[in-house]
């Protein structure tokens, strides 16, 4: 092999580095609120994993002689009309609240990403055949879309899981096909057709991660949106059964009290107002930290 | 001899909203083994089209609609384009290099994953060694520290060290053949300069051969061995890089030599092409460039297209009906 003289760039033209998870945590951080939110986050995690250590009572431990008792150092939050601990129904419904929001948000990325990405990808007839029922999908709001489904599957944790899943795809796989079409065209791409690589493969290891940032920032933004669907769903009676807690069926049951004992419907109404608050405030922070404009900036 | 790759009549139409579109109709040309040759033409003529060909890499409405590229003796056009066959060519026996070094590396990916991506699919690599090879290349584009700067981001690096980053990937399976197109538009003078040496003598190393895509006469005037002149979708000179600079025979690349700096010519202005290149959906059936020659005669006017014809030279043929040598003085003014 013949040995030849290659000129080393110089180290000028080496760019100052930045640690970019650095930079992400300072902008993320930088705003209180956000703590706040992590907070409340926190505590809901917390509470729906270890719920039943927690709480005092069972969810559904009737104790018609303190009915409809006012807080006190027996019942924190007091009990409703059958005397079921309220703090203690609350700790459950949390427990609710996450595995809907999750199951639904994660359920609903992936297949509403695997849908837009070869929507995208394919574009043609695959794309408007995809595009346009996502189109028709998302004509319905997504509470009534939901309602509709509820009421066809029936009550219960699964079938709301799945009308809401059905609700919030047509969101990501508009999302997902717009940043395919968009990354597609990059010339890093067509470098990557040079080199051999096939279709699946830059889908995976080149379209996908590209389209991680904005795909983090609908995750977190509409879990929120998700727990506030179930609670109205729950709310209008055809959401969570039970023996299941979820906030939305207790706001339903303390309405009827609200001006006699009006913390029934109160509490669980401002954890759902506190959960959905904080992933809508993650889910803008998250937005504004992984904003490529800020890429390399100290 | 056998060529590494020989090119024949190759076309390309794309089929756009105003008509059929012939952005290369009937573009011959060969590479030997590690030979360098240059592709001059201005913006549109379909230099880079052609190489996309070579690739198979056309995307609608594109499509390659005749011809035949004879590769180490088959005709890659009959495989598929997404298929095995092609895939295992690209990157790993024909290698490109695009244009933008600042959008032809994926911002999420670092350095190691992007470049030991061909290296594990066409050499079989694992991933250390993958990683091991990876490094060695970055040292040999003169990447700096590439231990430490191979986990880096691309929006880390430099265009000039991108560029050598694309480099080190189009090389990095041992390919035969290396396309840069337009390798160095992007760059300022002096990286180019740089890069141009550093592609030269990768190539030589490798001993691949490399087709250098360019409407810059300067850039391949030093390194390409021959040389092909496009316009309009067309071969219209060839030659020894020699020949061409010395004996330019077709008006186009006389213009092109025209409208270049040059050193000794100090205090000339430089004199350009007049006019426009020719709509590519409407091409009229005589020599298209006509309407901007400065030699056209009646003949021109009324004959079909030329088709390319020797000259004496080595090598030399050109699309032209006038024998601008005996027209006037025809080397550069």
């Amino acid at each position: 092999m013949p040995e030849a003289k290659v000129i080393v760039a110089k180290e000028a033209d080496v760019e100052p580095r930045i640690n970019e998870w650095k930079r992400f945590c300072r902008v993320f951080l930088a705003r209180k609120i956000i703590w706040l939110a992590l907070f409340v986050i926190a505590l809901l995690l917390f509470t729906a994993v270890f719920g039943p250590w927690l709480a005092p009572y069972k969810p559904n431990e009737q104790n018609l002689a303190d009915s409809m008792a006012p807080p006190s150092r027996k019942h924190l939050l007091g009990t409703d009309r059958l005397g079921i601990d309220t703090f203690s129904r609350l700790i459950y419904g949390a427990r609710t609240a996450l595995i809907v929001g999750v199951a639904t948000s994660f359920t609903s990325a992936i297949v509403g990403t695997l849908l837009g990405m070869v929507a995208g990808f394919m574009g043609g007839v695959v794309n408007t055949v995809i595009m346009r029922f996502m189109d028709a999908l998302m004509g319905f709001p997504m509470i009534v879309l939901a309602l509709l489904l509820a009421g066809v599957l029936g009550s219960g944790m699964l079938n709301i899981i799945i009308a809401l899943t059905v609700a919030n795809v047509p969101g990501y796989t508009r999302l997902m096909c717009g940043m395919t079409l968009s990354v597609k065209e990059n010339d890093y791409i067509m470098a990557q057709r040079s080199i051999g690589s096939s279709s699946f493969r830059i889908l995976a290891k080149h379209i996908f991660p590209n389209t991680l940032q904005p795909m983090v920032v609908m995750l977190t933004t509409s879990l929120g949106g998700i727990i506030l669907a179930e609670a109205s769903l729950s709310f209008l009676g055809i959401g969570i059964v039970p023996p299941d807690v979820a906030w939305g069926s207790m706001v339903a049951d303390g309405y009827k009290y609200l001006q006699t004992n009006p913390i029934l419907s109160f509490a669980p109404g401002i954890c759902i107002m506190l959960v959905v608050f904080s992933f809508n405030i993650i889910g803008d922070g998250l937005r504004d930290a992984l904003d490529p404009r800020l890429r390399g900036t100290l | 001899m056998e060529r590494l790759l020989e090119v024949k009549d190759l076309k390309t139409y794309f089929n756009t909203d105003d008509g059929l579109l012939k952005a290369v109709d009937g573009v011959s040309f060969y590479v030997d083994e590690q030979e360098i040759i240059g592709v001059v033409g201005e913006s549109g003529c379909g230099k880079t089209v052609t190489q996309l060909s070579v690739m198979q890499l056309i995307a609608r409405p594109g499509k390659i609609v005749g011809g035949e590229v004879i590769f180490e003796g088959r005709d890659i056009l009959k495989y598929k384009p997404h298929g095995e066959e092609m895939r295992a060519i690209r990157g790993g026996k024909i290698a490109m290099i695009f244009q933008e070094p600042m959008t032809s590396l994926n911002p999420v990916l670092t350095l190691n994953q992007q470049l030991s991506e061909s290296l594990m699919l066409h050499l079989k690599m694992n991933k250390e060694d993958a990683r091991k090879r990876a490094i060695e290349l970055l040292r040999l584009v003169g990447i700096p520290s590439p231990e430490a700067r191979i986990d880096d981001y691309p929006h880390q690096f430099s265009g000039g060290m991108r560029q050598r980053v694309m480099i080190a990937m189009g090389l990095s399976c041992n390919p035969k053949i290396l396309i840069a197109d337009e390798p160095t538009t992007a760059l300022d003078v002096t990286t180019q300069a740089q890069l141009l040496e550093l592609m030269t003598e990768m190539v030589e190393r490798f001993r691949s051969s490399l087709i250098i895509v360019t409407h810059n006469l300067g850039v391949v005037a030093r390194y390409a061995k021959r040389i092909y002149i496009m316009y309009a979708g067309k071969i219209v000179e060839e030659g020894t890089c020699k020949e061409i600079f010395k004996h330019p025979r077709h008006p186009y690349t006389i213009g092109l030599l025209n409208s270049v700096p040059r050193l000794d010519t100090v205090g000339k202005r430089l004199v350009p092409i007049e006019g426009l290149p020719p709509n590519l959906t409407n091409m009229p059936d005589y020599c298209a460039f006509l309407p901007r020659c400065p030699y056209k005669t009646e003949k021109c006017r009324t004959s079909p297209m030329p088709d390319l014809r020797d000259v004496p030279g080595e090598g030399h043929r050109v699309r032209c009906y006038v024998d601008i040598a005996e027209v006037d003085n025809v080397t550069v003014k």
